[in-house]
């Protein structure tokens, strides 16, 4: 070995070097041949076809879509859709992962096996399996029009979806939402000043009760005031199909209810982990300082469970707006859907819109792990 | 005077044995009370329409949609179909092949167990069994007609996914994060580039990737099959998880190992390999089964881009004239498939968690 290459920091530029030209190499023999291949093939290439006529219809969007329209409204409508069933998603699977996971931790024994059983059945099934099974066979079975599930004249369910009553706002309702933003402000003034205080006195102040009233009483107020600007529009049945209120078609409800049950599989055994890691010490230390039960959970138990139990539901939350992607296959018109699967095959500009589609995702996920980031220094234990 | 010592008593009868057990666990206060109602309500609103279905009401006798009287399920459709479930569009005469590999491969599992230890002859069928497996699977020599592998499916072409895709991914993975614990920042910044890349996507970008832009990547002629792009997307998607899976060991190897290995006068490979990598791996076992796993039920998105794996195949055979609408039997079927692997697998990890758990902390 020639002197120079004992040196351990000379070998390690060598080793960069040699990486960063294998890499360039690389690189430059890929670009090469998809020009090559592309200019073979006749494919167009660029971004110009974002401006380009889509030429197709979106069956379900949450802005005005023709197929007028282009291809970026196309991408814009796909975003939108998958946002929208990844919260309607989040929001589920949270409520049904809580669920679980408390009656996982319940020393009911019967319960505690039934949420085991559950976990461990929905988990283990993959969830293109799930979505396929509620949109061929569950949804699929349900009723025809006329043969509606009626819920009190308000909510029909059949095979086209479920219809339930829409909320119009009129005039006025912005009031409603003043209410609902003072309430909140109210909220956060009185919990800093009766946290103080309690610091200063050892007074404790009913926070929790006392926003729970503001936080229904302001806008219950404001819409009385405003003079009930919102109305409920309720679904009619015409002919052959439900006219007015809101429809949730069976693709979106496939995915939504696939995503929610097997996402709560796993926020259930986070919240588990979370609060079986809480050394037990903590629980009798609480106890012989006299807390009650739930003053112990409150106060002691949740505040170190919960900063292990969130970091892994924020990762959940992710693979769930990842894994509402598999619409592809019952063609829920979402990002990957309509944008990289539509409108790829009408283009034919697979690499760009891929790419688009990758950066995309890659941005909510940026978003979502800075989120957790700020949660994880915020929650992070003080030592002083 | 003398002591005779008495004879505890028992405890009382409702302090012990299963009516103690009862009250403790599901009668111990009003809401426990409850609590057991509602658990009993929900079994009784599952199990009982459940077990009607699938087992009182099913037919499992016969040979067609015709023998399927009941209001249950039609299990013969499954009975009839096993084949197709199992290996897809294999040539009915030629299934032997996959069954021969299917029990190679669980003879050499059992071997593999049997021999302790690193033995060079172990590691050598372990090398040579995919190249056997190939040889047996494709055809095409030795005698055997060729199978291409788009007839490949069904539970054999969810198997073979998720094998190459376990056992490639896993080097990948390796010195992927070995790149990312690298000191040099090039070789870190690509790596870490890359995981948290392929972390943020969905797989099912990277396989529509793999499978319309990959071929534009390489020199006309260059032809990989449907089977081969969704391997390699499947593969390289997979390294990152298990690239962080081996970061989160390496996070729990002691800074002493290091030194000590460097005290050693080992060189940075020695290192890695003889001292770092074998604890790394060890601490992250669990890790990497979870992993594993949803390699496994990721394996099912192929169907997306056109491949008959053991879900597609639901598809496939409740469109067949026969045996129409019959496509609930098929899920519930190849779901209790998916979960056998599955939650064997977990179980696994779980005994291994517990096993590994006592030589550490």
């Amino acid at each position: 070995m020639p002197a120079f290459l004992r040196n351990e920091k000379v070998r390690g530029i060598l080793y960069q070097i040699i990486t960063i030209a294998l890499f360039i190499a690389f690189l430059f023999f890929v670009a090469q041949n998809t020009a090559h291949n592309i200019e073979q093939r006749g494919i167009k290439t660029g971004f110009d076809f974002l401006h380009a006529t889509a030429g197709f219809d979106i069956t379900e969007s949450p802005i005005p879509y023709t197929p007028m329209d282009t291809h970026l409204k196309v991408f814009e409508v796909g975003l939108l859709n998958t946002l929208i069933v990844s919260f309607w998603g989040i929001v589920f699977s949270s409520l049904l992962g809580l669920l679980i996971g408390v009656w996982r931790l319940s020393p009911n024994w019967l319960i505690n096996r039934i949420a085991a059983a559950y976990i461990e059945t929905f988990r283990n099934i993959p969830v293109l399996l799930q979505i396929l099974f509620w949109y061929n066979v569950v949804l699929a079975t349900l009723p025809s029009t006329r043969q509606s599930i009626n819920l009190f004249d308000t909510v029909f369910i059949n095979n086209r979806g479920f219809f339930m009553p829409e909320f119009v706002f009129g005039p006025g309702a912005w009031m409603i939402g003043a209410a609902l933003f003072l309430a909140v402000v109210a909220i956060y003034l009185i919990s800093r000043w009766a946290k103080k205080r309690q610091e200063k006195t050892g007074e404790q102040f009913p926070v929790f009760l006392t926003g729970l009233i503001l936080l229904i009483l302001l806008p219950l107020l404001a819409y009385f005031l405003a003079g009930r600007p919102i109305t409920a529009v309720m679904p009619e049945l015409h002919g052959f199909n439900f006219r007015g209120g809101k429809t949730y078609t069976p693709e979106f409800l496939a995915l939504l209810f696939a995503l929610s049950i097997y996402t709560a599989t796993f926020i259930a055994e986070a919240i588990r982990s979370g609060i079986e890691a809480v050394p037990k010490g903590q629980k009798e230390a609480a106890t012989s300082l006299g807390l009650s039960p739930l003053q112990q959970l409150r106060l002691v138990v949740l505040p170190q469970a919960v900063r292990i139990a969130i970091p892994s539901i924020i990762n959940q939350y992710l693979n769930l707006i990842k894994n509402s992607s598999l619409a592809a296959a019952i063609g829920y018109p979402e990002l990957v859907t309509i944008f990289a699967g539509t409108s790829l095959n009408q283009t034919g500009q697979a690499l760009e819109i891929l790419l688009i589609t990758m950066l995309t995702y890659l941005m909510i996920s940026l978003i979502v792990s800075l989120i957790l980031n700020w949660f994880n220094a915020k929650m992070k234990i003080k030592e002083r | 005077m003398v002591y005779p010592p008495k004879v505890a008593k028992e405890p009382p009868l409702l302090e012990r044995g299963p009516i103690a057990w009862v009250r403790r666990n599901l009668l111990s206060s009003p809401y426990n009370i409850a609590f057991t109602i509602l658990g009993l309500a929900i079994l009784y609103m599952i199990i009982p329409p459940f077990v009607k279905w699938a087992i009182i009401d099913a037919n499992f006798v016969g040979h067609s949609k015709a023998d399927c009287t009941g209001n249950g399920a039609c299990w013969v459709f499954v009975k009839e179909k096993l084949n197709m479930f199992f290996f897809g569009f294999y040539p009915h005469d030629q299934i032997w092949r996959p069954e021969l590999v299917i029990a190679s491969a669980a003879a050499l599992g059992a071997f593999a167990k049997f021999v302790r230890g690193l033995h060079p002859f172990k590691l050598l069928l372990i090398v040579l069994f995919p190249i056997y497996a190939f040889v047996l699977l494709h055809g095409g020599s030795f005698g055997l007609p060729m199978v291409e592998t788009s007839k490949w499916g069904g539970l054999l072409l969810t198997l073979v996914i998720a094998s190459v895709g376990i056992v490639l991914s896993f080097p990948i993975g390796i010195i992927l994060a070995l790149g990312r614990q690298s000191k040099l920042p090039i070789i870190k910044s690509l790596s870490v580039f890359y995981i948290e890349f392929v972390r943020g996507v969905p797989l099912i970008t990277v396989l529509f990737m793999a499978s319309v832009v990959l071929p534009l990547f390489f020199p006309e002629g260059v032809n990989f099959d449907k089977l081969a792009r969704a391997l390699i997307g499947i593969t390289l998607f997979e390294a990152a998880y298990v690239a962080e899976n081996i970061r989160s060991g390496f996070q729990a190897i002691p800074k002493g190992q290091y030194e000590a290995a460097d005290a050693l006068g080992l060189s940075y490979w020695q290192k890695m390999a003889l001292v770092i990598l074998p604890q790394a791996i060890k601490v992250t076992i669990p890790n990497l089964v979870g992993t594993f796993i949803s390699l496994f039920k990721d394996t099912s998105l192929v169907m997306i881009i056109g491949l008959f794996d053991l879900l597609a195949m639901v598809t496939v055979t409740a469109n067949d004239r026969d045996w129409l609408g019959m496509d609930t039997e098929g899920y519930v079927f190849v779901a209790f498939v998916f979960w056998v692997f599955t939650f064997s697998m977990s179980l696994y990890s779980k005994r291994l968690e517990k096993k590994l758990d006592t030589n550490n902390k």
